[in-house]
């Protein structure tokens, strides 16, 4: 198909009838049967099934095993010689919200104005038809936290599956958690702190105008502020007043929502700490770059991380060259359910299974890695019941490769499949390929 | 009584301010000649003469005899007895700003230390000069600026200084590139007229251009190529040309290079940058240091530079939240101990240096600083030479100040002791005759025991008065009591109370610091029952006589007479030297956690038994050896041998050349000159900066040379550099010898401003950019001829460097991602008869392959970036692959200090997006970038005969499961995974000692002694292209900003 596609599409262009673009089509529901068979299957638990079959019917695996024949009609899949892995996720990212961030302010809708925008919805927003979705899926990313950024409370994310014709259709779990922003504690100089620069004049050392924490302090208490206010109100069935952003995070009271908390500083880790004893809420810390400073401390108090991107420099100057490669594993050691994250802009988040290879490479086992972008993500998210591993009653949300998918050596991604349907694996960069290798006569 | 005091000396001394001539008198002329004598001292001439029981003779404020012996002692002389003190010539300090201080800066962005205030891609641009009248083009340039024409006594800030014991300044207006002339005046507190030592003394310069509003130069190397250029134009201009027309900076500038000339440095490498530019002149700079010179003692004194070097070590941080303790480096807490070392170190280094009170928090922090310099082993000779002879003698003034002799100014201060001793006190400062009062209640030696006699009405009431110091006494009578003491030189004060006090008064009161309101009743009414008495005199001798009140409010007299000595040891505070410290951090080199305290050594090795990946025609060879020898692949193959080589068994690992990355921006100091769109004047290799923790990461990631490249702010940007990531080595040691220069071109958004809502620099459009390049080349090829016709010609560095890229004596390297703007720069050059060597980011480069191949460029690109931005949106993974098919030179480039680590892995990407064969796809960050910068011939690939320059990883290099277990440069192991780990120990340990001696200084200083712990920013340079997100305590200035640090 997609060779016949590509030929035509490479005559058209000859003729100059269309540019180049991305024209990848969601696939229709398919509710029949479908064997993934012989494939190396990794379940994202940790288990490794060798030579094994998986059977799919109506969009969800209903077998999982060796000795498993597919039934005569049904859709196989040759998985032998393949390894075959849960669909990755992508546990907290701009995509559709943001498509060119730079110098494109008409396609940016991640940030929104005001300070406490619990009511704010990301998956209004979230484009299906963003560019970056398909590119994504042909490294086997299938799942996405669309999380929306800015203020002290940015809104709530939405958990969707990336072959989609509309946010609705996309919808895998709506509004699963609601984001905070912690002040820093820390004195930030330059521009991107907003203050002037250090050094430059005697006297300007930092910290003494303000006290950074005196101030974040103060900050928190203001959020804390803000929650009471919201359990009291919500206490109360009937507001002459209605008040849309306190109602906002009744599902946080309820457990119902997660309340993802963004910050890399211990400091800020520990507010989040804090604030699930105060208000017993269900916290997820998101950046999370010193977390493997305090994660006894995390773990002892049932708080996940998803931790920033991997393929980072260290924070201080004096850290471990490859500290922030080897946080994954100090915080499998501790306990700590984490995931790992992609938020590289100018890669735009396709390397979600390399920071998973580096991961495993400084510390972590494959399988662990792989867990790190699969089923903690989903159990992160909330999703961990209908997807993150390959197990019976989950949806048959699978990525097929020819080799190791954390290694860019070998992680050519041949099938994917959401909720039991074989997605398209093209995207513009191939089309682009593909048009001119035939401008070169390239093969 | 503090306005008595004033009175008096008003009286004493005003008067003795006399006009000079021209000037007309209001009432009766007083003209005196005010001689003095001073005799029985200990004469400290210069820091090589002292004389014991020696006189000084003063006339008009200068030394008219000086000896011991028979010096005759003018009739009219007023005669001061100096038994048991001593007089030294007073201080000079030769770099202030006394009476000439500009106005507080309109905004901050100059004000820094280092470099200009940074380009800003959102802001729009100043491109001429605001300054009115015939002066030259660049605002920061102000050679005309004379310190003398503006200075006015300050008689506040002198009095500071003076009570330091200087008496004499050098004074600049501290603000630009070039700053002026300097005047040397002493602190003296009489007309204008009068106090000058010398008007045109010094001629000043930095590296900051301080209150310029222009945006050229907005860096660091910027700054440099200005400077480069005045010294060029202005000795052009000497022959006046015509054209020119008058030009007062230009004209300034030439009558000022026959006096010292300046530098303010502020920093080790930048005391290294201005002597280069010196050298480039025939200039000696005298260069103003930073303090942490000792982190670099060698360089600087190879500089052969005289020094000023500052006493502004750094304030102790809190470091007791472990957190906030983590955010501060151990080169920061390093160099809190070691800062007052520096002097030590400049002298162990025989370096001639002067030492100022400039930069300190406070003036008066002067002593207490100095002390701690004597503590890390400072002599005291030297000391005092540069506080006198070698400043005077820096600014041509030592026929005048800097020592006593006879004819020299009347500039001396007469102390209590040693002039550098704890327990000395500056007792007088007298200034061209003269005299200051510093401390004169310590003249006399107040020390004792005195009988105290009280007329009361009820009759005479004794007691013993206890004096232990000029500010604490106690008074015995039946119990000792407590005594409000204070005695100025001339006023005694006493209140006491004949009740007892719980707590009689130590001696350990703050000397001097009885105030105008310390007298009173500190208890407001009273102890009951006791009588309280409030009492002054004057002090006569040894008897004091005065009046007072009683609590009834009687009016009483009293007298005081000396007895004997104290019983007790008055003194508690011992004196003297506290010695040295005891242990105290290393000099690393470079001075960070991962410096080096030795050097690693070049060394022959043996690897062994590894997957060798030659680059070359064998391929790769399994289980093959490669033997190094003095730094360069010795052999490659099979079962070799060495006798005396280290063998380092690789089995199951693989070898690979070290990765070459075409397109970095670390280990240097600014990145973009934005100032104008045609900077091809300024040099990377101007500013680069050993230091950046960069190196020893990106040595973790097998990179071993690196290509710094100027931003893309500008369409023609600066030339850049070569390195190798030789770990520990100075700029110049970093350099890669002997390498084609390369120049950095850019074109597209960045070039026009994209982000800024009000850009109003040409180029706006890529129309604009193609003709900027167009307009640059055909001035440079007029310029090339007009050189040729008359060697006469303006020189003009800009166009040198284009006339280079013409003759392919320089190539480009040319940021770039559109198809049209690629094309266009081909056409440009191939119109100008020069080739664009390489594209780099060239993310369309796959849409004009054919042309690249054709024209005979490079392509050096991402492996999978995109969407970033517009001119990105066609950006593809499989550019490379296809780039690689048609036959072009592929690189994989960085442009990130954290990508950098992971390069072997992006062209591991290559495999992946569009099957580049395996082989290649490694040549894409070795031997193909070697290519594109013209040294394959030493670099790039394993072959005896090229620089040793080798990476053993622990898996296949182009996996994501590949560590350098050891990343070598020039057959010297750089990285080795072990020693890291060591390293890591090391480095905690050190924190260890260093953050508990941190907080023991909390402890001990008090309040405000120390400050809040500032993180120790990481600045990350790029080239203002994308975003950067790493690191709690990094500062991302790809707005580029410079590093103002």
């Amino acid at each position: 198909m997609k060779k016949i596609y590509s030929t035509i599409l490479a005559l058209s262009v000859a003729v100059g009838l269309i540019q180049a673009q991305d024209v990848v089509y969601p696939t229709n529901h398919f509710n029949g049967r479908l064997f993934i068979t012989g494939g190396t299957v990794h379940v994202g638990n940790g288990q490794v099934l060798e030579n094994a079959t998986i059977e799919v019917n109506n969009g969800k695996i209903v077998n999982i095993g060796s000795g498993i024949n597919a039934a005569g009609g049904a859709k196989v899949i040759d998985a032998k010689g393949k390894q075959v892995y849960p669909g990755l996720i992508l546990p907290s990212t701009d995509l559709g919200l943001k498509e060119i961030a730079n110098g494109v302010r008409g396609s940016n809708d991640y940030s929104e104005l005001g300070d406490y925008n619990t009511s704010v919805r990301s998956i209004t927003a979230y484009n299906t038809d963003s560019k970056v979705i398909n590119v994504l899926r042909g490294n086997g990313i299938l799942l996405a936290s669309i999380t929306p950024e800015g203020g002290t409370i940015s809104g709530s994310s939405s958990v969707v599956q990336l072959d989609a014709w509309n946010w609705e259709d996309a919808a895998y779990k709506m509004d699963a958690g609601i984001h905070l922003n912690l002040p820093s504690f820390i004195n930030r100089f330059g521009r991107r702190g907003g203050g002037g620069f250090p050094g430059g004049f005697p006297g300007l050392g930092g910290g003494q105008q303000t006290d950074p924490t005196k101030l974040a302090l103060d900050r928190v208490e203001e959020i804390k502020s803000f929650f009471r206010q919201a359990k009291a109100y919500l206490a109360e069935g009937t507001h002459a007043n209605t008040n849309l952003k306190l109602e906002a995070v009744k599902g946080l009271f309820d457990r119902k929502q997660k309340l993802f908390v963004h910050g890399d500083q211990v400091k800020q880790m520990l507010v989040a700490i804090d604030l699930a004893k105060e208000f017993g809420f269900d916290v997820v810390v998101v950046g999370g770059s010193e977390s493997y400073q305090i994660a006894d401390l995390l773990k002892a108090n049932n708080v996940a991380v998803i931790l920033k991107e991997e393929h980072s420099l260290p924070a201080a100057e004096d850290d471990d060259v490859d500290q922030p490669y080897k946080t994954p594993a100090m915080l499998q050691k501790a306990g700590v359910l984490f995931a790992l994250n992609d938020t590289h802009d100018e890669s735009r988040y396709r390397n979600l299974s390399y920071n998973a290879g580096t991961a495993a490479t400084y510390g972590l086992t494959k399988e662990q890695a792989l867990q790190a972008i699969t089923l903690n993500a989903a159990k992160i998210l909330g999703v961990d019941d209908r997807t993150g591993s390959l197990e019976v009653g989950k949806d048959a949300n699978i990525v097929i490769s020819d080799g190791d998918l954390l290694d860019m050596r070998t992680s050519n991604v041949s099938h994917a499949i959401i909720q039991g349907r074989e997605i398209s694996l093209d995207n513009k960069q191939k089309e682009l390929y593909e048009r001119y290798k035939f401008k070169y006569g390239i093969k | 009584m503090r306005k008595i005091k004033l009175l008096l000396s008003g009286l004493l001394f005003a008067s003795l301010l006399q006009a000079q001539e021209t000037f007309p008198v209001n009432g009766v002329a007083d003209k005196r000649e005010k001689c003095y004598a001073f005799t029985n001292a200990t004469i400290v001439k210069d820091a090589q003469t002292t004389l014991t029981n020696a006189t000084m003779v003063i006339r008009d404020g200068k030394i008219v005899a000086l000896g011991t012996g028979s010096i005759a002692i003018p009739k009219d002389a007023t005669v001061i007895d100096c038994k048991d003190k001593y007089i030294y010539p007073s201080f000079i300090d030769m770099y202030t700003d006394y009476g000439v201080a500009p106005q507080p800066a309109a905004g901050g962005a100059g004000g820094g230390r280092g470099g200009g205030g940074g380009f800003n891609f959102n802001q729009p641009s100043q491109i001429t000069s605001n300054t009115k009248g015939a002066y030259g083009w660049n605002q920061a340039i102000k050679p005309e600026v004379a310190a003398h024409a503006i200075f006015a006594v300050d008689d506040a800030k002198a009095k500071t200084l003076r009570d330091l014991g200087f008496g004499t300044v050098g004074t600049h207006v501290k603000d630009g590139i070039a700053r002026g002339t300097g005047a040397v005046v002493t602190l003296n507190n009489d007309n204008e007229n009068l106090v000058f030592v010398k008007e045109k003394a010094s001629a000043h310069y930095s590296f900051s251009r301080g209150t310029s509003t222009q945006s050229y130069p907005s860096s660091l190397m910027g700054v440099i190529a200005l400077l480069r250029q005045t010294y060029l134009d202005a000795q052009w201009y000497k022959n006046k040309p015509a054209k020119e027309g008058l030009n007062l900076s230009l004209q300034a500038w030439n009558e000022n290079q026959n006096l010292p000339q300046i530098f303010e440095a502020d920093d080790k490498w930048n005391d290294i940058r201005a002597d280069r530019v010196g050298d480039e002149f025939g200039v000696q700079y005298i260069i103003k240091g930073g303090g942490n010179e000792y982190q670099r003692i060698n360089e600087v004194a190879a500089t052969k530079a005289s020094y000023i070097i500052p006493l502004n070590y750094p304030q102790a941080m809190d470091v007791e939240d472990p957190n906030d303790a983590r955010a501060v480096s151990l080169s920061d807490m390093k160099h809190w101990e070691l800062a007052p070392s520096n002097p030590a170190a400049l002298e162990k280094a025989n370096i001639n240096f002067a030492l100022t009170t400039a930069d300190l928090r406070a003036t008066n922090q002067f002593f207490t600083n100095l002390r701690k310099a004597f503590d890390m082993g400072l002599t005291e000779n030297r000391a005092l030479d540069a506080l006198t002879k070698v400043p005077a003698q820096l600014l041509g003034v030592y026929d005048k100040v800097g020592s006593l002799e006879t004819g020299k100014l009347a500039n001396f201060i007469i102390t209590s002791g040693p002039v550098f001793s704890d327990r000395t006190s500056f007792l007088q400062n007298w200034v061209q005759g003269t005299k200051y009062g510093i401390k004169e209640d310590a003249w006399t030696d107040i020390k004792g025991l005195y009988n105290l006699s009280i007329n009361t009405p009820s009759g005479p009431v004794n007691y013993t008065l206890d004096v232990k110091s000029a500010s604490a006494a106690n008074v015995i009578g039946k119990d000792t009591l407590t005594g409000r003491f204070s005695y100025d030189g001339k006023i005694v004060k006493l209140g006491f109370s004949t009740t007892p006090s719980r707590r009689p008064q130590g001696g350990a009161g703050a000397p001097g610091g009885f105030g105008g309101g310390g007298f009173g009743n500190r208890g407001g009414g009273g102890a009951a029952g006791g009588v309280q008495y409030r009492l002054t005199g004057v002090v006569s001798g040894n008897t004091w006589n005065g009046y007072g009140e009683d609590t009834a409010g009687n009016r009483i007299t009293w007298a005081a007479s000396f007895a004997s000595a104290s019983t007790a040891s008055a003194d508690s505070s011992r004196g003297g030297r506290r010695g040295f410290p005891g242990r105290v951090a290393k000099v690393s080199y470079p001075f960070d956690g991962y410096g080096w305290e030795e050097a690693p050594k070049q060394e022959d090795l043996l690897i062994k038994n590894a997957t060798v990946w030659t680059n070359e025609k064998d391929g790769k060879l399994e289980n093959a050896d490669v033997l190094v020898k003095g730094g360069k692949i010795a052999r490659v193959g099979k079962n070799l041998s060495d006798a005396s080589a280290r063998v380092i068994d690789a089995t199951g690992k693989h070898v690979t050349a070290g990765i070459i990355d075409e397109h970095s921006h670390i280990a240097v100091q600014s990145i973009n000159e934005g100032g104008q769109s045609v900077t091809s004047e300024v040099r990377i290799a101007d500013n680069l900066n050993p230091e950046d923790i960069s190196i020893y990461r990106q040595l973790s990631g097998g990179v071993t040379s690196s290509h710094i490249l100027h931003g893309s702010a500008n369409t023609i940007g600066g030339q850049t550099q070569l390195i190798k990531l030789r770990w520990g080595a100075d700029d110049e040691g970093l350099k890669f010898k002997n390498w084609d220069p390369f120049i950095k071109f850019a074109l597209g958004e960045n070039v026009k401003r994209t982000t800024s809502s009000n850009n109003n620099r040409f180029p706006d459009t890529r129309m604009g950019v193609e003709e900027v390049l167009n307009d640059a080349f055909a001035r440079a090829r007029d310029y090339e001829a007009a050189m040729k016709a008359d060697p006469k010609t303006r020189r003009d560095l800009e166009l040198d460097a284009l006339v280079e890229i013409m003759n392919r004596k320089r190539f480009i390297t040319c940021h770039s991602y559109v198809q049209s703007e690629i094309t266009a720069a081909m056409r440009v050059g191939d119109k100008y008869g020069f080739k664009f060597n390489t594209f780099t980011h060239i993310l369309e480069g796959y849409k004009v392959a054919d042309k690249m191949k054709a024209h005979g460029s490079s392509a050096s690109t991402f492996a999978d970036w995109w969407y970033y931005k517009v001119e990105v949106t066609d950006a593809m993974a499989y550019n490379a692959a296809i780039m690689y098919k048609m036959g072009l030179n592929v690189c994989i480039n960085s442009d990130d200090a954290e990508m950098a680590r992971r390069l072997n892995q992006e062209a591991g990407k290559t495999v992946r997006y569009g099957g580049v064969p395996e082989e290649d796809a490694l040549k894409m960050v070795t031997l193909n970038p070697a290519k594109a910068l013209h040294v394959d011939d030493r670099v790039g690939s394993i072959k005896a005969g090229k620089d040793a320059d080798l990476v053993i990883w622990t898996d296949n290099p182009l996996s994501i499961y590949a560590k350098s277990d050891k990343t070598i440069v020039d057959g010297i192991v750089y990285f080795d995974r072990d020693k890291d780990a060591e390293q890591r120990k090391k480095i905690a340990a050190e924190r260890f000692r260093l953050t508990q001696k941190l907080i023991a200084e909390k402890r001990t200083a008090g309040p405000g002694g120390v400050r809040a712990a500032e993180p120790s920013w990481q600045f990350l340079l790029s080239c203002g292209d994308h975003d950067h997100h790493d690191g709690l305590f990094t500062i991302d200035l790809q707005e580029d900003e410079t590093i103002n640090k």
